[in-house]
């Protein structure tokens, strides 16, 4: 146990470590010269240029820039804005709130969609799996931002019943406000969970211990919950864990949707406007969130099912 | 980490002798069913669309009539007209070419170099598997759309680098899958007799191979296809992407969100509708070669 997480924490720095490596060097390589950023068009006198280069060591060799940031990072020190002229830290921490929530919202929202329809599909009468398929086929196939439009557009504009944009005073009002974008970004996942579900009902339900149970006089429910759908978790973790990942993502274009002010808007905003010490820690964070909760999901297997030994590969 | 279900396993013997070669649409349809056909059948449409799109559109997209903006459907305006009064239809055509063209060069350019990876890390194993194994793994550590993303970043917004940054994202799954199954193949028996008989690797690799993981390369391309359509079309709505004045679907469902606020969500319904339609067609047939493919093993 011990040293399966010791190594599994060691594959997770080398990743982030490998990751912070790659932006950082693709930064690098941007064309333009970072001071024009930050002296604006015209350029600078000669003592200005110096004390901008000084100040940012713009003169300093790739690998020493690059240590020196990473140690910052590590210090909880994430750069600074040029365009916004403060730190990155400061901006992304006003802004992480509203990512998470967005995020947790959809994750239970595809989570109770997603397992609840697949169910249905798989137990109920063929007439109620031909829709809820067709739903999902018609689900993956949708963008999320052609969600948020259209949801803006009917619930919105035309019967006016939530907010179009913005993330609210807080709380209740928070949730009515992110109620709209966390759909939009749910759709897509939880028709791929339902699918997902659906297949693993379906085997689990034709396994003999079911059987069994049926025999033995088992209610359905019971047989359903304890037998079947304890048993269909392990697809569905993996699906529901790679899926909270990629939300992570999505979240970039759903907070563009919906005017949300989160760290994908953030990005967003700092890459038209080329403020590269933004866009690497957004980036960074992005990625070390979408690896850890990876990882989490890897660590939740054994949890749900013992027999899945810590660390083999499966 | 990804779990697999293997479908039980499932001999198909094409019957021993045929008398009539199954011609181009047969074959088509055996591998497609009812549905898959039915969508090879609408992308058709939508691809013949897209393609004529110089010929057949009624407009020029780019031309405004300001005095026709945001019209309903008319006789002139089969489809109502945009913001500027540029016709919906044709640019929805216009569109549907860089809709299609980008995603295709994305799955085009990371299913070369996925498969190439692929073949080499099952062929020579080993060390040379365990680096490769390893970056993919890298790349699979960063969600697709962040490539994208990143890629905007350095060379500025346009369809070309997003192309870029997508192709490089697309390349952990072609290769994940491709390596799998040319290792199943590598494995069997008539690889060895290839081997015996003094074929090189390379050799084998491109005429044994290569053949036999095709339908699986093909299967994974297009599946992959959707959602390169949809990460495309995101990036192009966000502003990074495409860059108007060009007609594409995803800047269309963006412009058209503006006159959604303004009550004429036209525009936005006909580009967002065509989206799901293609990635819909491109995903039913995606899902069914993979299923054949799966099977034919």
């Amino acid at each position: 146990m011990g040293s399966y997480l010791l190594r599994r924490l060691g594959g997770l720095l080398l990743v982030l470590l490998v990751t912070s490596f790659i932006v950082f060097g693709l930064m690098y390589l941007a064309p333009g010269s970072p001071l024009a950023f930050v002296l604006g068009p015209r350029g600078g006198t000669p003592e200005q240029v110096a004390a901008v280069t000084a100040q940012y060591h713009f003169d300093d060799p790739f690998f020493v820039r690059y240590f020196r940031w990473l140690g910052d990072i590590v210090q909880g020190d994430l750069g600074h804005s040029i365009v916004y002229r403060q730190d990155v830290s400061a901006l992304m921490s006003g802004r992480i709130g509203t990512t998470a929530a967005l995020v947790s919202l959809s994750a239970v929202l595809i989570a109770v969609a997603g397992v609840g329809f697949g169910t249905l599909a798989a137990l109920k009468s063929r007439w109620v799996d031909t829709v809820v398929s067709t739903l999902a086929a018609i689900g993956l196939s949708t963008p999320s931002f052609v969600v948020g439009v259209a949801l803006i557009s009917v619930f919105g504009v035309g019967l006016g019943w939530f907010p179009t944009f913005g993330v609210g005073s807080g709380g209740f009002d928070t949730l009515v406000h992110l109620i709209l974008p966390a759909i939009a970004l749910s759709v897509a996942s939880a028709a791929y969970l339902a699918r997902i579900t659906k297949a693993a009902v379906n085997e689990e339900r034709g396994r003999e211990h079911v059987q069994t149970a049926t025999v033995r006089g088992l209610a359905a429910g019971v047989i359903v919950r304890r037998h079947v759908l304890r048993n269909a978790l392990i697809p569905i973790t993996t699906v529901m864990g790679l899926t909270v990942a990629t939300l992570i993502a999505g979240a970039v274009v759903v907070e563009n949707v919906f005017a949300l002010d989160g760290l994908g808007s953030l990005l967003v905003r700092a890459i038209l406007q080329r403020d590269f010490a933004v866009v690497q820690a957004v980036i960074l964070v992005l990625v070390v969130a979408f690896v850890v909760v990876n990882a989490i999901v890897d660590f939740l297997y054994t949890i749900i099912d013992p027999r899945i030994a810590l660390g083999s590969r499966q | 980490m990804t779990l697999s279900i293997k479908p039980p396993v499932k001999t198909v013997k094409r019957a021993a002798v045929e008398l009539r070669q199954p011609g181009v649409l047969q074959k088509g349809y055996e591998r497609l069913g009812l549905v898959g056909t039915a969508a090879a059948a609408v992308l058709l449409v939508i691809v013949l669309a897209a393609v004529s799109a110089p010929v057949l559109a009624p407009y020029d997209p780019d031309f405004p009539d300001l005095l026709a903006a945001l019209g309903g459907p008319t006789a002139e305006h089969p489809l109502g007209t945009d913001a500027l009064g540029r016709d919906i239809l044709s640019r929805l055509m216009w569109g549907a070419r860089v809709t299609l063209a980008g995603p295709g060069l994305v799955i085009l350019l990371s299913t070369v170099v996925g498969t190439a990876l692929a073949l080499v890390a099952a062929w020579c194993g080993g060390r040379v598997d365990t680096v490769i194994s390893w970056v993919l793994d890298i790349l699979f550590a960063v969600p697709g759309i962040v490539f994208a993303l990143i890629s905007v970043a350095i060379w500025g917004p346009s369809l070309l680098t997003v192309v870029a940054g997508l192709a490089v994202a697309y390349v952990p799954y072609v290769a994940r899958v491709v390596r799998g199954a040319a290792l199943r193949e590598r494995n069997l028996p008539y690889v060895s007799a290839a081997w015996l008989q003094g074929q090189s690797g390379v050799g084998i690799t491109f005429t044994q191979i290569l053949p036999n993981v095709q339908p699986i390369v093909i299967a994974q391309a297009v599946s992959s296809l959707g959602f390169a359509v949809i990460d495309l079309a995101s990036v192009s709505f966000l502003g990074l992407g495409v860059q108007p004045p060009t007609a594409d679907l995803g800047l269309m469902v963006k412009s058209g969100f503006d006159s959604v606020l303004r009550g004429h969500p036209g525009e936005a319904i006909s580009a967002g509708v065509l989206i799901i339609l293609i990635v819909w067609c491109v995903t039913v047939i995606g899902d069914r070669l993979t299923s054949t493919a799966r099977s034919m093993r």
